[in-house]
């Protein structure tokens, strides 16, 4: 049974990219994004006059904190941009495929949970195998994570907004109960698990800052997944189901259910592999609030990006820049770095608000016989 | 500006004051598209009135502006001679016009007595409601069970209960879009003779319609809107088919062949093919729906390769279980089947299942078969198939990679069609191949459907609209509560059998 068709996804108003980007088409999709940008910049400037704060002052901070220096951008943002960029092609893939994965953030918590057991038992095996062996973990546990929500889906036909979001605070608590409990460091003084050894950590690209590896491999999944998604038969039934469940099962007769748990499962496995490569390539540890909200925030990544993959790379980018820019914020201006999240979910909502509008003048001009 | 050509006449427009509805001059925009072009209508009291017109050419949109549910560009309404604004279907109700949409927008989950209440303000008296729909419906001579599922009712009870919900706001002018499309022979004269009735009461109905036969049997007066334009008004009494097809499609297009043979859709002789081997044979099949209801129960046919097999059945009847199993589309839960391994299909619904309307039309003919594909897409082939298509099947689109949803609903039809097609499949099942097409894609479409039987396919169609089985089918099946039953090719024969009656040749 079909229960995919049934669910509401198509209602939502997910933006959709095609396969493919015409001149033309990048040019609008730069010059749309310009906009949304200068929309979250207004707002941010009239939530720093609105709360007391020179706004040239923080904006300053804000930039240095991101760009200001060769160390903020390999060390700050780029280093953030690489959970976000990995979680945020998690989202794209399930949204694609018209799934509603709002689990990345617990997906990714799985993953960096399972790295850090498997951490503690391989430090037998030679180095490179062993890494491997604890991103592998990652993947495998935020896909084993997104099943159990994909499996909700098509059995019992459970919304995955609602199962994933749970599955989010299950994921959270456990890693409470496993930093107290069986994962937590030999001096159990520290709600932390132990420190991943030296030999593990992801090798760091550039000496003298902490860009790891992770980067390269964000990089070449994007460009995978893009790839995957446009010339492979696959990647093509993953949109057609995303696109319209109805007539993938009916005119492409593909095995949508099918489709639609190997897409959730992906995901999830991208957002475990998000989880797996915060863990041995930046905090080295796990512990309670392990990710600031990477999860939540590839979903602005994803959206953003229209959920292109290659689109991902620069909004996760951006959103990078943008976190460690609000840290710098706080630091050196006294601006709560709240005010970030309130100009991302701007962008967020402009982004939504865009693409809404132009779908409505569309519809508009059509019902018109 | 072009103005109407000379067979067309505006003719008999009764003064604006006599009219119970009078819409001058009214324009409307789409964006850049012009959808009313200054269209006029005037509606007498005491007549059935047949507002004419090609998909496209603005009736229901017209309607919509009388009903208050789209605001007029330019242009003047009046009722009873004085002019109004009509900002809202609320408004509409309480100056007493209503309208059946062609869609109807009753609640499924709630009785007739629930959906007739709805929109009223005030407290909800389950038996005064009842009692309500009860007193409309016998006034008005339509049975209706008040206290009915709106869910459980057939298509005709639901359209009933649709009029008795403007009834009940005693509306005197009534707007019926497309009414008998979804209506089997029978129910539709019954509708019609209640139309008569309640137009000859003083009141008024507009009858929006692309069936002429229905307009000028029943009307007192036709309007036709052409590309939104009003280029006819006259009394049904003095004019004919050939003069309403005149007006609808302009003079020039009637002269194209196969527009022809769709007007005049009984004088048409099908060129007889020669009827090969049995290709989709299906015994005694049982197919269960996927809520599990069965809803076909031991049906048996047989379609040769090289004919075009019709089904007839009102709606509801298990037809779309017993043509999705022809299809391959899901399997009978028991009897035997003989069907080939690819099967073209054109489901009913073609922008829920047969479409990715935000794709490209490249990605929609490789959703074909998408299911077995396995590697790499071959997308260059794909565009070069695509611009085949466009081409051998006359689909107008400014190229391959411009989405679907961009396309008239004709020409979406032809890209289906073609897709289909596009393997000459041994068999292929189409369901209400013209639904919502113009003159000239309903005759390009129906021409592909008579070269793919010539090309040998086994073809079976079901279309709600019987005349268009009629003219299409080699042989008939009526289906009826899950049964097949061989009917002769007519009209009365089909319409007894689709409600069960036996057929006389059975006999």
């Amino acid at each position: 049974m079909l229960t995919a068709s049934s669910t509401p996804v198509d209602q939502v108003a997910i933006p959709r990219s095609g396969s493919r980007t015409t001149a033309g088409e990048t040019l609008a999709f730069v010059a749309r994004t310009t906009a949304l940008a200068g929309v979250a910049l207004v707002v941010l400037v009239l939530l720093l006059v609105a709360t007391g704060h020179d706004p040239a002052v923080a904006l300053t901070a804000l930039v240095r904190g991101a760009f200001g220096s060769w160390y903020a951008i390999t060390s700050a943002t780029l280093v953030r941009a690489v959970p976000l960029a990995l979680a945020g092609l998690a989202v794209a893939i399930a949204f694609r495929a018209g799934i509603l994965n709002i689990g990345a953030e617990g997906q990714l918590l799985m993953g960096a949970a399972i790295a850090a057991a498997v951490a503690s038992v391989v430090g037998s095996l030679p180095a490179p195998i062993a890494i491997v062996c604890i991103l592998l973990a990652g993947a495998a546990a935020g896909g084993a994570w997104a099943s159990i929500a994909a499996l909700l889906r098509q059995r019992f036909g459970v919304l995955e907004v609602i199962s994933t979001i749970m599955l989010n605070f299950l994921a959270q608590y456990l890693i409470g109960w496993l930093v107290r409990g069986p994962l937590q460091e030999p001096t159990r003084i520290n709600p932390q698990s132990k420190s991943l050894p030296d030999a593990l950590h992801l090798p760091v690209l550039l000496e003298g800052t902490r860009l790891h590896v992770g980067v390269l491999l964000a990089i070449a999944l994007a460009i995978g997944a893009w790839w995957w998604l446009k010339e492979t038969a696959g990647g093509f039934r993953l949109r057609a189901v995303g696109a319209n469940a109805a007539a993938a099962a009916t005119t492409g007769q593909i095995r949508v259910g099918r489709t639609v748990v190997l897409a959730f499962v992906a995901s999830g496995a991208l957002a475990g592999l998000a989880g797996s490569v915060e863990f041995t390539g930046v905090t080295y540890a796990l512990y309670d609030n392990f990710s600031p909200g990477y999860g939540f925030t590839a979903i602005a990544v994803a959206l953003l990006a229209r959920l292109n993959p290659i689109g991902v790379l620069a909004t996760a980018l951006l959103f990078g820049a943008l976190e460690a820019g609000a840290n710098a914020m706080q630091r050196d201006a006294g601006v709560p770095s709240v005010v970030v999240s309130v100009v991302e979910a701007t962008l967020i909502l402009s982004v939504v608000a865009a693409e809404r509008w132009q779908s409505r003048s569309v519809a508009r001009a059509e019902s018109g016989t | 500006m072009v103005l109407p050509a000379p067979a067309n006449r505006i003719v008999n427009t009764p003064a604006a004051e006599d009219a119970i509805l009078s819409l001058q001059g009214i324009t409307r925009r789409f964006g850049s598209v012009l959808a009313l072009d200054e269209a006029s209508l005037v509606i007498r009291p005491g007549t059935v009135h047949a507002l004419l017109g090609e998909n496209g050419a603005g009736k229901t949109t017209l309607m919509r502006v009388a009903f208050g549910l789209l605001k007029p560009d330019a242009g003047t309404i009046r009722l009873r001679g004085a002019i109004r604004t009509i900002p809202s279907p609320a408004v509409a109700l309480a100056l007493g016009i209503g309208m059946v949409h062609q869609h109807f927008t009753l609640v499924p989950a709630m009785t007739v007595a629930e959906n007739v209440a709805l929109g009223r303000h005030g407290r909800y008296n389950p038996r005064a409601a009842s009692a309500r729909v009860r007193d409309v419906a016998s006034r008005a001579g339509l049975s209706l069970d008040p206290d009915a599922l709106v869910s459980t009712l057939p298509v005709g009870a639901q359209q009933r209960c649709e009029i008795v919900k403007a009834l009940a706001r005693d509306v005197q002018l009534l707007v019926l879009d497309e009414p008998t499309a979804v209506l089997a022979p029978s129910e539709a004269a019954e509708l019609l003779r209640w139309i008569r009735r309640f137009a000859d009461a003083g009141n008024a109905i507009v009858l929006i319609t692309h069936k002429l036969r229905d307009a000028l049997a029943i009307a007192d007066d036709v309007t036709v809107l052409r590309r939104g334009r009003t280029v006819l008004a006259i009394r049904a009494s003095s004019t004919n088919e050939s003069g309403l097809a005149n007006a609808m499609l302009g003079n020039e297009m009637t002269a194209a062949a196969g527009v022809a043979s769709v007007i005049a859709s009984d004088e048409v002789a099908l060129v007889t093919a020669t009827t090969g081997a049995p290709v989709l044979v299906a015994d005694a099949i049982h197919v269960a729906d996927p809520r599990g209801v069965e809803r076909v129960r031991g049906a048996t046919l047989r379609v040769h390769a090289g004919e075009i097999v019709g089904i007839a059945a009102v709606e509801g009847e298990g037809q779309h279980e017993l043509l999705r199993v022809l299809a391959g589309r899901c399997e009978p839960t028991s009897g035997s089947l003989q069907r080939p391994d690819v099967v073209g299909f054109v489901p009913e619904d073609r922008h829920h299942e047969a479409l990715l309307l935000e794709s490209s039309l490249v990605e929609n003919i490789a959703l074909r078969g998408a299911g077995a594909r396995r590697g790499r897409m071959p997308w260059s082939a794909l565009r070069d198939t695509t611009a085949s298509i466009v081409r051998d099947y006359n689909v107008l689109t400014s190229g391959v990679q411009s989405p679907v949803r961009a396309l008239s609903g004709g020409n979406q039809q032809k890209l289906v069609m073609g897709r289909e097609l596009i393997d000459a499949p041994a068999a292929l099942v189409v369901v209400n191949p013209s639904r919502g097409l113009d003159f000239r894609a309903t005759a390009a479409v129906r021409d592909s459907l008579r070269s793919a039987r010539l090309a040998g396919a086994a073809v079976v169609v079901y279309s709600s609209d019987l005349d268009e089985v009629l003219l299409l089918a080699d042989r008939i099946y009526a289906m009826h509560d899950g049964v097949l039953t061989e009917t002769p090719n007519d009209r009365e024969s089909v319409g007894r059998a689709m409600l069960g009656g036996s057929s006389p040749s059975g006999a």
